[in-house]
């Protein structure tokens, strides 16, 4: 089952409201995406942290009504 | 199995073994597009690991997913740490991290890095 686009920017946004978020629909299927999350809210965490902290955001949805989203997390650089 | 169950049998394995992968299918056939990432990274390096195949049970399958507090496979562990998913561990292989961290826990490969 897809998932809209600007769904999945919500559910991040509601978690890491500072985050600077730029997604690609791979297959144009809704169902493959790429998304690149910068947030202050990584810094100092382990790239499997910063990866939970997405999934936490998007409730369950990733690996469900999500199937593939690949994952490229960093803190601002200062 | 229980969940309880589930989560034990994974902690002996991945505290067995110097590294794990749990994955879609077998190194020989993958079922998915990640997994099959992940085998060609350790076929690669040239790393002993031992794979554990979560379409052949739907305990694990689910069970690995909450033991980690990963929603997706697969899974890499090394010497029973989770090190992460198909993205992270194609990030940590280009970027010679991968390398670095098997050779912190003294585990042989190929200290080879990609060459574009």
């Amino acid at each position: 089952m897809p998932m809209d686009q600007n769904e999945i920017v919500r559910l991040i946004k509601k978690k890491l409201p500072d985050a600077d978020i730029s997604i690609r629909d791979l297959a144009g299927d809704g169902d493959h995406y790429a998304a690149t999350v910068v947030s202050e809210e990584f810094r100092g965490k382990s790239r499997v942290q910063q990866h939970q902290l997405v999934y936490e955001a998007l409730e369950g949805n990733m690996g469900g009504a999500l199937h593939a989203l690949a994952l490229q997390t960093s803190a601002p650089e200062s | 199995m229980s969940d309880q169950k589930v989560h034990d049998w994974i902690g002996k394995k991945v505290a067995g073994d110097n590294v794990v992968l749990f994955m879609k299918g077998t190194r020989q056939f993958p079922q998915c597009g990640f997994s099959s990432q992940i085998v060609q990274i350790l076929d690669y390096l040239g790393v002993e690991y031992s794979e554990v195949n979560v379409l052949d049970d739907l305990g694990i399958r689910e069970g690995i997913k909450s033991y980690t507090n990963w929603p997706t496979i697969p899974q890499l562990y090394v010497k029973g740490e989770f090190v992460g998913g198909c993205d992270i561990i194609r990030e940590m292989f280009q970027d010679g991290e991968l390398q670095d961290l098997l050779t912190a826990k003294e585990i042989s490969h190929n200290k080879q890095t990609l060459t574009a």
